[in-house]
């Protein structure tokens, strides 16, 4: 079995779908020729043709727009957003016709668009090539959330997501494109939306965690002491459809939560886990929830590690809360 | 030197070319019988455009008293707009879509959407096929081949671009037509739109109803362009300005706009220039921004009455007939309305639905929290 990066991943799912589906079509900023400024789509317009992998003019709500007219008449484009910090022109596009479409039409116009964008931090690239802006995507109905942390997931959960009837926002960790690395099956396979996936089995505290900051949360229990506590890591994979019962499972047994994302802290994602934690397993919890993220601040350049949840504060977190 | 006054800058000469309307049927209802005959329309087929504006006529005067006596909740009348829509829809081919604004309901219903769906929208009732997740005048079935439009201004048009793109890449014979309003134009998704499909040469044609008002605001507060037509040159481009008043010339320039995009020239942008003779909309009034007796002005150039004399010139249709018409058509709203306004509401499950596939389990929690099964103490629920 082939060992891969996420970027070789998300390229190979790319292929397998467009050999098995004449209706998917990739389009973007210089995905053609180039493959993208990450290489994500290397190769595709010479196996595909460039009716199938396209470059568009350069603009997010012109690609993502005309993405929906693709998709209304029957193809399953995946066009990529370069950075997911430039998806604001599309904001429109996405929240009030992407998501909208199957809704406000009765389902007679379903729209099955899948959305590719690189987000987060940890790349030096300050603050518009480092964003998480998963948040504003799972808080509008219509649109499914999923986010890999590694390579087999990403091949996975990228052909399912490209299968899946339902528009989606598939994010992926650009900290660690290339570090994660992974055995990957070769041909077709899906990962299912909506799965969360434990990573480390524990009894202590829930560690509830998604994209890059997986492997951030590992290193803490790896290198920073954190696997005293016994910590049950889980790697959410979707955010939207959440799987509800892996979460409140976890927080049932252990009675401990740490939730670590590394988007702005106020109303991120970490806020509505924990707001269904609360709602749902209040009295199984033996200590306050924690939340572990980035700051109420826009992305920082220089002092972008102390920004970003480490290892370290997320060890501290694990310890606090185990030792409540 | 002194600041330039908005909406004043107006670089063309009124004899300019550029601003002239193509035009067949004036507004004496006076047509070159060889310009009639050219465009290929049979007696049946002129009848059949002249019902088709006067349902819309006939429908906006009946639904816009409805409104008025609280039995729909909103309607937006395209009077005055008729030619435009039912020209520019009838040199449409049965597998061309139609990427709507707001007015365009007609060219629905003359393409085959039942009225009585239409009229089931816009009560949002259970035989609406949105199943009331939309105020009136939102409209949109498969087989009609007209897309559900959302209430934001300009964003269809990037659909009609994507959508004529995928005609071409699966070989359908087929064009999109996108409609905007004059207001559209400032978007920019109108850039996008008219820029990606220039660039991509894909079979859609935009057409810019110009009634010259956005809700209060004057065409000439939308673009410093000579006209809105302008606009198609720098997307590289074919442009038509033709008299939104007269069907048949909007009828022509949609025609030769659509075989040239059959026949991989690309895109057109078409401008018909006609005027907002009601409301923009029912919670809207006029009297309050603009001066009527531009609008009294505008009567003279009714759509209607054109094809009316051309009709009898012809031979086709008397005052007579008219008449006859238009009460029967009159009688088929009326009865549609009393038919579906007996109908109720949709079924509270309609809530969650068509927000995806299938309806997932938070949004099956979160209609159980609707029913009167979930009154009951919080102890007593599954949860927790």
């Amino acid at each position: 079995m082939p060992v891969w990066n996420i970027i070789q991943a998300v390229n190979d799912a790319l292929r397998v779908e467009m050999r098995r589906d004449p209706r998917v079509v990739v389009m973007g900023e210089d995905v053609g020729k180039f493959g993208g400024v990450f290489r994500a789509t290397s190769g595709l317009q010479e196996e595909f043709g460039v009716e199938r992998v396209f470059d568009t003019p350069l603009s997010e709500g012109g690609i993502i727009g005309t993405a929906i007219g693709m998709a209304l008449y029957g193809l399953r484009p995946v066009p990529e957003i370069q950075f997911a910090d430039f998806i604001f022109p599309a904001f429109d596009q996405i929240v009030n016709e992407l998501a909208k479409f199957r809704y406000r039409s009765g389902g007679e116009y379903p729209c099955k668009v899948v959305i590719r964008t690189p987000y987060g931090g940890g790349i030096r690239g300050g603050h518009y090539h480092s964003q998480s802006p998963e948040a504003y995507f799972a808080h509008t109905p219509g649109l499914k959330v999923v986010i890999p942390s590694n390579p087999y997931d990403a091949k996975g959960l990228l052909i399912a997501a490209i299968r899946d009837e339902d528009p989606v926002l598939f994010l992926e960790p650009k900290r660690v494109y290339r570090a994660a690395r992974g055995e990957v099956p070769e041909g077709d396979y899906t990962v299912p939306l909506g799965q969360a996936k434990v990573v480390r089995e524990g009894q202590g505290v829930t560690v509830l965690c998604y994209g890059a900051m997986v492997h951030t949360v590992m290193e803490a229990v790896d290198k920073q002491g954190a696997a005293e506590y016994d910590p049950e890591v889980i790697d959410l994979r979707t955010l939207v459809p959440l799987d509800t019962e892996a979460v409140l499972g976890s927080v049932r047994k252990t009675g401990r939560v740490v939730i670590v994302y590394e988007a702005p802290k106020t109303c991120g994602y970490g806020a509505e886990l924990a707001a269904l934690i609360a709602e749902k397993a209040l009295l199984h919890l033996e200590a306050p929830i924690a939340r572990v993220a980035g700051l109420d601040t826009p992305f920082p350049y220089t002092l972008e590690l102390e920004y970003l949840p480490s290892p370290e504060r997320i060890a501290r977190a694990i310890a606090n809360t185990a030792r409540f | 030197m002194s600041c330039p006054i908005p909406g004043e800058v107006r670089p063309l000469a009124e004899d300019d070319p550029a601003l002239q309307l193509r035009q067949i049927l004036n507004e004496e209802g006076e047509a070159d019988a060889g310009a009639v005959a050219a465009l290929g329309l049979g007696r049946q087929e002129l009848l059949r455009l002249y019902r088709g504006m006067l349902l819309i006529r006939v429908m906006d005067e009946r639904l816009m008293s409805l409104q008025r006596q609280g039995r729909i909740g909103f309607y937006g009348e395209a009077r005055g707009q008729e030619a435009t829509i039912i020209g520019t829809a009838a040199a449409l081919g049965e597998r061309d879509y139609i990427v709507p604004a707001l007015r365009e309901a007609g060219a629905a219903i003359f393409r085959g959407l039942p009225l009585r769906l239409y009229i089931a929208q816009i009560l949002g009732n259970a035989n609406d096929v949105c199943k009331g997740h939309q105020m009136p005048c939102h409209p949109g079935t498969r087989a009609a081949r007209y897309v559900t439009m959302s209430s934001c201004v300009g964003t269809q048009l990037p659909h009609a671009t994507g959508m004529a793109y995928a005609m071409r890449l699966t070989g359908d014979e087929a064009i999109v037509v996108g409609y905007l309003g004059d207001g559209a134009t400032a978007q920019a998704d109108f850039h996008v739109a008219l820029n990606f499909a220039g660039v991509w040469r894909v079979p859609v044609v935009f057409v810019c109803q110009n009634n010259q008002w956005a809700i209060s605001t004057p065409v000439t507060l939308q673009s410093a362009a000579p006209t809105l037509a302008h606009r198609a040159v720098a997307y590289g481009m074919p442009w038509a300005r033709v008299d939104g008043n007269d069907v048949l010339a909007c009828y022509a320039v949609m025609r030769e706009a659509r075989m040239r995009a059959l026949a991989g020239g690309g895109p057109t942008f078409i401008e018909a220039l006609t005027y907002r003779m009601g409301a923009h909309s029912s919670s809207d009034d006029p009297s309050r921004y603009r001066d009527e007796s531009v609008t009294e002005a505008w009567r003279s150039k009714d759509p209607l009455r054109r094809v009316e004399r051309l009709l009898e010139r012809m031979g086709i249709l008397d005052a007579a007939g008219v008449a006859a018409l238009r009460a029967s058509l009159d009688d088929e709203v009326r009865e549609t309305v009393a038919a579906e306004e007996q109908v109720g509401p949709p079924p509270l499950r309609s809530l969650v639905e068509d927000v995806f596939h299938a309806v997932p389990p938070h949004l099956e929690e979160q209609l159980a929290e609707l029913l009167p099964l979930s009154r009951q103490p919080v102890g007593a629920r599954t949860h927790g």
